[in-house]
């Protein structure tokens, strides 16, 4: 800085808060801002309403928001940003907040805040925003001085998207939204505390190739990170798992990392994986997960998990190594960085393969495939759940367009993941951690936002739909042609397996009574309303849903009581799988130890 | 079997370089009580008031892998700068503080002295009927001392919690 500038010229820099947010919004390359307005963020919709650069999505309700900005930023890379009011609006945000940092999803929420001087007075919808979603997100910003602004949200976007990305929130108290101030620059310089590593360490690297080398029955397990890292991680992953000629399974929340239809697929492993992944894993002499984080989910008893293994983990955050499973090889980095590095040594190094070993487990593994664990009978005129997957999934092929898909939580989300085919990363956006049922639509809306011709598809249940309904308002507003595909068995269908499993059948509130006519409910949003009842109508209804220009409820009548198998009870080992209702005697030996696991 | 290294408890004390900014303490404390971590103790006071630095020192325990989480944890929350196993890495000093007050008179007030003085505690305040001991040591010591005046008429103690510094010319900072 040079002389003093004069008086007037200071001030003729100086903007209002509101300004400031926008103009370091745009800074950032946000576009959309998924939001609902109230009185604490009035100063900010008045400054989006003068200004054209970033367009404002109003959603039914502030989960709704989250969801959006999730479906957003998880089919695209970005960083998803919510604008919601002080108080209702911000608890209203909270679910979707975990959602994010769950699923380490790169989100910068901000929330209108009373103004400075009446924090902790209880004035009217005041909530100690940043102490209720302290553990709610990655990290959070009470801004209690305008010249402090710029430089917060700055720093937000950096912290939301950097290391193992997450969402960070930015209380805004209404007088700092109205003061002036000066806008600044992204910094030059680092971080001052916050610097993840990225680069993975060479001797990790060389020890882990070392193991990968010398294995006789490798797996490679693929999580999360590898869609977090972006699309070059897929193709270095998929490169990796070509050249040596190993076996990749992937978590539910890695589907697309690696290609569907690669004969190398084992498909997704874990509760609701497939027999063949899930046994790979247990025999495995040498595992390599690469941003996967051995969720129990995955894992199931970890006493008994992949008991004969060498393990390398890979993972951009220092937290998800050793935390479930003690590993042999840990490596921390970036995923994308962790598989060039992994080619490059796996090249470098001139170990021969065993080839001959890696024949012989391919053989076996050939044998757990040739169980089918898949396999469904769709006779008679009962749609079979699995059946409307699969036919979705095979019509949508036929039109070979870019298909996103988007879910619920349950027996569907289970089917989806099971029956529906990714060749590519971003195109499946599920909640995983935090399991919440209402993700789907609102994802679905920030999907679509983002890839207007892209056909957005929400495979969603009768129960969990009713969750975030109100986000046909916003299809409609926004002429967002998003299929909704409702499984619907008239049950919280996995709530119901559970308790047919587990609880001796006794199905405590889990029916659906009362729903709603669905064709009629589409039809008051201004949407296409579609009903499948029996098998013969599947296709023509699924057919119809994809032709339709504009947002579509398809109710798909399924079989009231499909489980969704393979299943691996809750604290068993992958071993123990229950392959079909006929083998549920299997489920009756679940311990007390395995009951109170969720 | 479990493998008894999995298994076997330790402790561990902690030193935190974080960020001096409002909401940095409940964060860690958050942490600790959101994912079920004991504190034994923490302390936690401005260092360097320049580049606005504080120290948080924290004892705690758990098997190996649960202290290498509570590490990892502490070590990616945003303001954190810098976390350092001062158990594992080496020879280190601990000390505490305590005040102990201690009310009574006659042969009591008298053992309550000499106990004091072979303690090396110091007397910060007297009147004709108590005693504020001030006393600096491991936490043993001071627990030693506490229960050597609990019968001589202690009346109430504060203590700061442990801080604790590595040995020899080895910084934290390096
Ligand atoms: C009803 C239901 C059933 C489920 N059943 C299954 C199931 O059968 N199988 C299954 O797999 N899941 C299942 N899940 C999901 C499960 O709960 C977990 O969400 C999921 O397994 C976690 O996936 P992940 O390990 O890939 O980790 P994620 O949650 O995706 O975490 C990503 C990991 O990668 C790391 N990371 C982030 N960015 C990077 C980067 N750039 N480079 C490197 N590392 C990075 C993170 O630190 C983290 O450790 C189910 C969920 C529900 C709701
Ligand atoms: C917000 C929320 N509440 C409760 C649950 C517990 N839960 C998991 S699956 C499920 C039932 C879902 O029913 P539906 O949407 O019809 O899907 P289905 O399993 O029948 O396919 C419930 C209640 C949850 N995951 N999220
Ligand atoms: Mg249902």
């Amino acid at each position: 800085m040079s002389a003093t500038p004069a008086p007037a010229a200071a001030d003729a820099r100086l903007m209002t808060g509101a300004e400031i947010v926008l103009r370091a919004l745009k800074e950032q390359g946000v576009e959309v801002i998924f939001g609902y307005p109230g009185g604490a963020v009035l100063p900010l919709y008045d400054a989006l309403f003068q200004q054209n650069a970033i367009r404002h999505v109003l959603v039914r309700h502030e989960q709704a928001a989250v969801h959006a900005a999730e479906g957003y930023a998880r089919s695209t890379g970005k960083v998803g940003v919510v604008l919601v009011t002080s108080g209702p609006g911000a608890t209203n945000a909270v679910t979707g907040l975990v959602d994010a940092l769950m699923d380490s999803v790169p989100v910068v929420c901000l929330t209108g805040q009373v103004p400075t001087h009446l924090i902790g007075n209880d004035a009217f919808q005041e909530a100690d925003t940043t102490g209720i979603t302290r553990p709610a997100t990655k990290h959070n910003y009470l801004v209690k001085d305008i010249r402090r602004l710029a430089a917060t949200v700055h720093e937000a976007f950096y912290v939301a998207r950097s290391g193992r990305p997450g969402p960070v929130v930015i209380d805004l108290p209404k007088d700092i939204l109205i003061g002036k101030g000066p806008y600044t620059d992204p910094p030059a310089e680092p971080h001052r505390s916050y610097r993840p590593q990225t680069e993975p360490d060479a001797e990790a690297i060389r020890r882990a190739v070392a193991l990968l080398k010398r294995a006789e029955r490798p797996v490679v397990y693929a999580g999360g990170g590898v869609i977090n890292s972006g699309p070059e991680a897929s193709r270095l992953l998929t490169e990796f798992v070509r050249m040596t000629g190993m076996p990749c399974t992937t978590t539910l929340m890695a589907l697309g990392a690696f290609p569907a239809s690669d004969p190398q697929f084992l498909g997704m492993l874990g509760m609701h994986g497939l027999y063949e992944a899930n046994l790979a894993m247990h025999g495995c002499d040498v595992m390599l997960n690469v941003g996967a984080r051995f969720d129990d989910r995955v894992t199931g008893s970890l006493a008994h998990f992949s008991p004969g293994s060498r393990k390398i983990h890979a993972d951009i955050d220092p937290s998800s190594i050793n935390k479930n499973v003690k590993v042999d090889v840990a490596i921390v980095g970036d995923a994308k960085r962790v598989l060039a590095a992994l080619i490059e040594a796996w090249k470098a190094d001139p170990t021969p393969q065993d080839k001959a070993a890696l024949t012989r487990w391919w053989r076996q593994i050939d044998e757990w495939r040739a169980r089918d664990c898949l396999r469904y009978r769709q006779e008679g005129r009962i749609i079979k759940p699995q059946h409307a997957v699969k036919r979705l999934y095979e019509i949508t092929k036929e039109l070979g367009r870019d298909t996103i898909i988007t879910t619920e939580v349950g027996q569907h989300q289970m089917w989806a993941a099971q029956f529906f085919g990714f060749e590519r990363p971003n195109r499946w956006l599920t909640s995983g951690g935090l399991g919440t049922m209402g993700y789907g639509l609102p994802a679905a809306v920030g999907a679509q936002i983002a890839h207007p011709d892209a056909l957005v598809i929400d495979i969603a249940g009768e129960a969990s739909i009713l969750m975030n309904i109100q986000e046909m308002g916003t299809l409609a507003q926004y002429r967002l042609p998003v299929k909704v595909f409702v499984l619907n068995n008239e049950y919280m269908g996995m709530v119901r397996q559970w308790q047919e499993l587990l609880h001796g059948g006794r199905y405590s509130e889990s029916y659906s009574a009362a729903l709603p006519d669905f064709v009629k409910l589409a039809e008051s949003f201004g949407a296409v309303g579609l009903r499948a009842e029996t098998a013969d109508d599947l296709d023509r209804v699924i057919r119809e849903m994809l032709a339709a220009d504009r947002a579509v409820i398809a109710d798909i009548h399924v079989d009231k009581e499909e489980n969704c198998f393979p299943m691996i009870p809750s604290g068993a080992p992958h071993n123990q799988m229950i392959l079909g209702r006929d083998e549920e005697g299997g489920a009756a030996g679940v311990t007390d130890e395995g009951k109170v696991l969720v | 079997m479990p493998d008894p290294a999995e298994t076997a408890q330790r402790a561990a004390t902690i030193a935190v370089l974080v960020e001096n900014e409002a909401g940095i303490l409940a964060r860690v404390v958050g942490l600790f009580s959101g994912r079920g971590y004991n504190i034994e103790s923490l302390t936690v006071a401005p260092v360097d008031e320049a580049k606005r630095i504080s120290r948080i020192t924290i004892v705690t325990s758990g098997t190996e892998m649960v202290i290498e989480q509570i590490k990892a944890q502490l070590d990616r929350l945003v303001p954190v700068h810098k976390v350092a196993d001062l158990t594992l890495e080496g020879p280190h000093v601990a000390r505490e503080m305590a005040l102990i007050k201690v009310v009574g008179r006659g042969e009591n007030r008298l053992e309550a002295l000499r106990l004091a003085d072979a303690f090396r505690a110091r007397v910060v305040d007297a009147t004709t009927e108590s005693f504020v001991f001030e006393m600096t040591g491991s936490g043993d010591k001071l627990d030693a001392f506490i229960a050597l005046m609990r019968p001589l008429g202690l009346a109430e103690v504060s203590r700061t919690g442990v801080v604790a510094i590595a040995r020899g010319p080895r910084s934290i900072h390096s």
